[in-house]
């Protein structure tokens, strides 16, 4: 019985002999199996490094908060950096060749997150010019034709569907030279543009008064956007449809 | 009865010149789709149209070392696009590079590709484009430096660098290496970026597909015939169709200016041309598989480079790409045995590095993956570490890259 099976242990041993060997040999040659995970989370991996990994934003002052904002708001972000409307190298070269519709669900992947909110920023600027901000912010500038930032992206600034942006989560940075990008020409939506019109009405001192207002607002109670059409806007916008 | 079938005659008639139009319909519509096709094959969409422009209206600036060209209107508007011209004259431009008037065409338009392409394909391309909707958009003049704004001096560079000739088949290979060799020599016109370009802006022939920095953007286009660059000697040809088709593949993913071939054109060529151009890429490959590793022992410092690359491997790559370099192919490509990452020229490494990228998104791989750019994160000295160790690390036989060049390319241009 044990002879019978002799032969048949020994080439047992000899084929696995050989194997063992060459797997301590060249562990390196093994062939990956393993996947990407078929998330969108791991698809825009890319963007984690500048907008956080739920788009929270990060410690740079320059890079905003995607997460939260309506998609529509978005998608037209990523199409204008695609098409070379909304100018940054960095995003451009990024997003060059990508299709609208993965752009569309890019878009409504960081609109479906709600990671927590940053702590407000503590307002390097005067009481008079927070409050000077504020007033812009909830109530415009009626003399000067000036609307509230509050009558198109809401009470609480959590923005509308689809395409006006929250102003939450944002730093004063980012928020000035976004408007300054408005009033000089450098940033430009679809027409009739109607923050290159706000914008075009305010002064750096305004805009300096409401980026440090806005940033110094705490989290909402609720981060999300307005329904479509809910916000009665002071004017029209090329972006979003009344 | 025979007033009858004179009754019936008009309608009999009617009846045939009907299905006549209905047969000249389907002429034409299969002549427009090849043409379409072949437009697709040429890439023209890519330079004649303009970021937010009308399709095929031009207008593209081109930035060259001599100054820069605006791309032309090739859209059937009689006054400002080639409406006017006859299917002679798009032939002659194709073939010759010649305008109508026989004025000389700026080399930017790869005439010495497309005079490989036969006077059928020519034909069925001005058809195509005749049939676009035309736009009326005069054409931008050129802006060249003196002395490279006379037209004069073209004739110049076609002496020593354009052989006028249609693409003659070589009988003793296959019908795929052939019409392989054809999409690739001709229409496909990769060797303006995979030749390398000299000081005249010209290519020469005896190095053709030998690879090259493309001018003004910074990229590193491979060597096609050497193994040790972008030779796909020993890729199989489904990686080879994966990475033209889909843009991405087991061995490796397209970026730069390649994503913008295979997003613009490859992704649109059937099977059969796909395999075509593999097969011809494939015997492009001159000599064997690359030589294994052959790095000098590590100075103190290059130890030191390479004990901070890991460092940062682990830390900032690792989750991806994993330990030993194998990625999550196709999406996570591996750095380990990647010929791009081991080329002489380290410029397409240290700028993935800086600036990630995104593969094309294809009807293959409509949702790419993207990898993250960490200019704003790691210095200068970082960027070199974490290459050199990419580089040099798993059997990887690159060579060691400094700060300095990782800090050169902080400030190539994106797009």
């Amino acid at each position: 019985m044990t002879l019978r099976f002799l032969p048949i242990l020994s080439l047992l041993a000899a084929i696995a002999m050989p194997l063992g060997a060459a797997q301590a040999q060249a562990p390196l040659q093994a062939p990956a199996t393993e996947r990407a995970p078929d998330t969108m989370a791991a698809r825009v991996l890319a963007c984690a490094s500048c907008h956080g990994a739920e788009g929270e934003g990060t410690s740079d002052i320059y890079f905003p908060r995607l997460a939260g904002k309506p998609a529509g708001y978005l998608y037209n972000q990523l199409v204008a950096f695609r098409d070379g409307r909304r100018k940054y190298p960095p995003m451009n070269y990024l997003l060059d060749f990508l299709p609208d519709e993965y752009l569309k669900k890019i878009a409504e992947h960081f609109a479906s997150l709600r990671p927590p909110f940053p702590p407000p920023a503590v307002p390097t600027v005067s009481k008079e010019i927070l409050a000077r901000g504020e007033s812009i912010a909830t109530a415009g500038d009626p003399q000067r034709g000036v609307p509230a930032c509050a009558g198109c992206h809401g009470a609480t600034f959590g923005g509308m569907e689809p395409a006006i942006p929250g102003l939450l989560g944002l730093r004063a940075s980012y928020i000035s030279a976004q408007l300054g990008g408005w009033r000089y020409g450098t940033r430009t939506a679809a027409v009739p543009d109607c923050m290159q019109i706000v914008a075009g009405l305010l002064t750096e001192d305004d805009v300096k008064a409401v980026a440090a207002y806005l940033s110094s607002r705490p989290a909402p109670a609720d981060p999300s956007f307005a329904k479509q059409g809910s916000l009665p806007m002071p004017l029209s916008c090329g972006s979003e449809p009344n | 009865m025979p007033r009858t079938l004179k009754a019936l005659l008009p309608a009999f008639a009617a009846m045939l010149l009907l299905i006549g139009v209905t047969q000249a319909n389907a002429q034409d519509a299969a002549l427009l789709k090849k043409g379409e096709y072949l437009a697709r094959a040429g890439d023209c969409i890519a330079c004649h149209t303009a970021r937010e422009g009308k399709t095929f209206a031009g207008g593209l600036p081109m930035k060259t070392p001599f100054g820069t060209l605006y791309t032309s209107n090739i859209t059937p508007d009689p006054q400002t696009g080639i409406g006017m011209w006859t299917s002679d004259q798009f032939f002659q431009m194709m073939h010759n590079g010649r305008f109508p008037d026989g004025g000389l065409v700026y080399p930017a338009m790869p005439f010495g590709s497309y005079t490989k392409v036969t006077r059928e394909d020519s034909d069925a391309i001005y058809a195509y484009l005749r049939s676009i909707p035309p736009v009326k958009q005069r054409n931008r003049e050129h802006d060249l430096k003196f002395p490279f704004n006379n037209r004069s001096l073209i004739l110049g560079w076609r002496t020593l660098f354009f052989r006028e000739g249609e693409f003659k088949p070589d009988p003793t290979k296959s019908a795929d290496w052939n019409r392989g060799a054809y999409l690739v020599e001709g229409l496909g016109h990769c060797g303006m970026c995979h030749t390398a370009i000299n000081a005249l802006g010209g290519s020469s022939e005896s190095q053709a597909f030998e690879g090259g920095l493309i001018p003004m953007q910074n990229w590193y286009a491979p060597s096609l015939t050497s193994n040790k660059e972008a030779g796909l000697g020993d890729w199989t040809i489904e990686e080879i169709t994966d990475y033209l088709r889909k843009g991405v593949s087991t061995r490796g993913a397209v970026y730069g200016p390649m994503a913008e071939v295979v997003y613009n054109s490859l992704q649109y060529l059937d099977d059969e041309d796909t395999r075509a151009m593999a097969v011809y890429l494939k015997s492009l490959a001159q000599g064997t598989s690359p030589e294994k590793a052959s790095i000098p022992l590590p100075s103190a410092e290059s130890s030191l480079l390479l004990s901070l690359g890991k460092q940062i491997y682990d830390r900032e790559c690792a989750s991806c790409h994993g330990a030993v370099g194998l990625g999550m192919p196709p999406h996570y490509p591996p750095l380990a045995g990647n010929q791009s990452i081991q080329m002489v020229s380290a410029v397409n490494a240290i700028r993935m590095v800086l600036n990630g990228g995104y593969p094309p998104g294809t009807s293959g791989n409509p949702m790419p993956y993207g990898m993250p750019p960490f200019a704003h994160r790691l210095s200068d000295d970082e960027v070199a570490a974490v290459v050199t160790y990419i580089r040099t690390s798993w059997g990887n036989r690159g060579e060691p890259v400094s700060a300095r060049q990782a800090n050169e390319l902080r400030a190539a241009t994106l797009n």
